[in-house]
């Protein structure tokens, strides 16, 4: 139970200074801007969410380096990891406890875009069940954006570098399902890679998810993105304490 | 008990710290003492399991700092350079996570904060933010944060570095304080603190051990070390030095700023006693007289001269 002494101590972290604030706000202020404005939703006529869901990964790409750029290149930077890796704390512990810490924050962001799911209640008659399900697969698809960022910032004490590592990075996990990358492979790639590539693709996963249909390979998908990348995470912070 | 052998470092080509191998039992207090570079910090990390050896291998009452981290790290309390905390935290908060991450609980854990908070004077500043504290009150946080599961071994990087001279002697005094069945190892490039603090001191310089020994045994090694300096404002100093240098078992009679200092051929503690009594004999006016316990800073640069960058 020791990653919850971690949890606990980063979640304060976030509130504690003003990212936590700045970041809700600007979260809340961008997924009204697309839902309203670029997802047309009330010009579309439907009582569903689709707009809104639809717009996360793009969303995320940039809104979530910045969460996990601090995990580690912070406390790299101010000395503060030396503190924290000679606690006789495993690695586990502390890789698992500063995702998790994150993850809930931004599954706290997500959750404040509750009033979004009763307009849409108090115009319509939504399947509510859909929502849901698309709540919960654009948690899980932050989750695999975080795992991916903080495996970034374990590499560098730069923040920015972490950020910039980690975007990109982002942009080829959702680039990997687009259209145009597709079409890219498919004139010298065998069809079976191409499947994989496009199965690798968090907008693949995520497109059908905010549809309404999360099906369980979906969830297996994002849950061993988050599992793969939290052990790069600890096989990158092992390495450098080889300096 | 502390069992350090063969300890070494490379970053890439350059030997940061090389072959570095002593044992400590409970009572010692062992000062690293180096100009910055030598390597103290590089050793101190590898003693606490952040860095991993190239080569080498430390044992805290046997458990292997890299097979048996979690063990061997439970032993230790560590004050890193500078001492780093979590500035957004109030000293309340961050000591409580210390002890949440220390695994204390319950009686044992509010006996513990209590008595570290009390320990270090940490009262008054309890709910405020680390960053608005001035440096002497980090540096306690820091110190609070390291003896609060109060470990066998305490491990202090530069404790005092950066500190006024109150807040050094308030430092030390702390360590002084700590109960006489602990290890601690301090680092320092300041001289006086290894005779202030320390029962062993250990000259480091570009990552190798250069001296080990009592701070005494260190001082022993300074030329000053058992000569006797006079000081007299009236008496003609050359008339001084030319009888003080003719006793005999004197190899040298060196003038000063107002006064002489006389080298023993050999460590000799009948010279104050010869110096004396010719002082009395010829009827000078002697201002002060006294043995010369040594001077570590030349030690200090004669040990680890054109080492440091
Ligand atoms: N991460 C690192 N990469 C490369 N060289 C390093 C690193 N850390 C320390 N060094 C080098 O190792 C040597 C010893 O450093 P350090 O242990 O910090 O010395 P001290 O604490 O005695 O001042 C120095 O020459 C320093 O430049
Ligand atoms: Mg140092």
């Amino acid at each position: 139970m020791n990653f919850a002494v971690i949890m606990k101590r980063e979640l304060h972290g976030y509130f504690a200074t003003p990212i936590a604030y700045v970041f809700i706000a600007i979260f809340l202020v961008l997924s009204g801007v697309f839902t309203f404005y670029l997802g047309n939703f009330y010009e579309r006529q439907q009582a569903d969410l689709i707009p809104f869901f639809s717009f996360h990964p793009w969303l995320y790409l940039f809104l979530i380096p910045a969460i996990s750029m601090r995990l580690w290149s912070e406390e790299r930077k101010s000395g503060t990891l030396e503190l924290l890796m000679t606690l006789p704390l495993s690695r586990l512990d502390i890789v698992v406890g500063k995702f998790l810490a994150a993850w809930v924050f931004a599954g706290i962001a997500l959750a404040l875009t509750f009033p979004i799911w009763i307009t849409v209640n108090y115009l319509g008659d939504p399947d509510n069940g859909i929502i849901v399900a698309s709540y919960l697969g654009s948690w899980m698809m932050a989750g695999g954006f975080l795992a991916i960022g903080s495996c970034m910032s374990a590499i560098t004490k730069s923040q920015v570098i972490a950020f910039v590592l980690c975007g990109f990075v982002s942009l080829l996990f959702v680039m990997a399902g687009f259209p145009l990358v597709l079409d890219l492979v498919k004139g010298w790639l065998p069809l079976t890679l191409i499947d994989m590539v496009a199965s690798l693709s968090f907008l693949t996963h995520f497109n059908a998810v905010s549809r309404g249909v999360f099906s369980l390979l979906d969830f297996l998908y994002f849950t061993s993105v988050i599992v793969v990348w939290l052990g790069a995470t600890s096989i990158v912070l092992d390495l450098k304490k080889g300096g | 008990m502390i069992e350090v052998s063969h300890l070494t470092k490379y970053y890439g080509d350059v030997a940061a710290l090389e072959d570095l191998t002593f044992k400590l039992v409970p009572g010692e207090i062992l000062g690293f003492l180096g100009p910055n570079g030598a390597g103290k910090s590089t050793a101190m990390k590898m003693l606490t399991g952040f860095l991993r050896p190239s080569s080498g291998e430390v044992r805290i009452w046997g458990s292997n700092m890299w097979q048996d981290s979690l063990v061997a790290q439970r032993h230790i309390g560590y004050l890193p350079e500078g001492a780093p905390a979590y500035e957004e935290m109030t000293p309340l908060g961050f000591l409580q996570f210390i002890a949440d991450a220390r695994g204390l609980t319950g009686v044992e854990r509010a006996n513990r904060l209590e008595q570290t908070i009390t320990v270090m004077s940490l009262q008054e500043v309890l709910g405020q933010r680390i960053e608005t504290l001035s440096k002497g009150f980090k540096r306690r946080v820091g110190l609070a944060q390291a003896i609060l599961h109060d470990p066998d071994v305490l491990i202090l990087d530069e404790p005092t570095d950066g500190l006024d001279p109150n807040q050094k002697h308030q430092v030390r005094k702390m360590i002084k304080g700590l109960s006489a069945d602990k290890i601690v190892i301090v680092s320092t490039h300041n001289l006086e603190e290894v005779t202030a603090v320390c029962n062993r001191a250990m000259v480091l310089a570009k990552g190798r051990v250069v001296s080990d020994g009592t701070p005494e045994s260190l001082m022993a090694m300074s030329p000053y070390h058992g000569a006797v300096t006079l000081k007299s404002s009236s008496a003609s100093l050359a008339e001084i030095a030319e009888v003080v240098g003719s006793i005999t078992g004197v190899k040298e009679a060196v003038p000063i700023a107002g006064g002489i200092t006389i080298f023993p051929e050999n460590i000799d503690n009948t010279l104050f006693t010869k110096v004396l009594e010719v002082s009395l004999a010829k009827g000078w006016k002697v201002d002060s007289l006294y043995v010369e316990s040594g001077r570590l800073d030349e030690v200090f640069r004669s040990l680890t001269e054109g080492e440091s960058q």
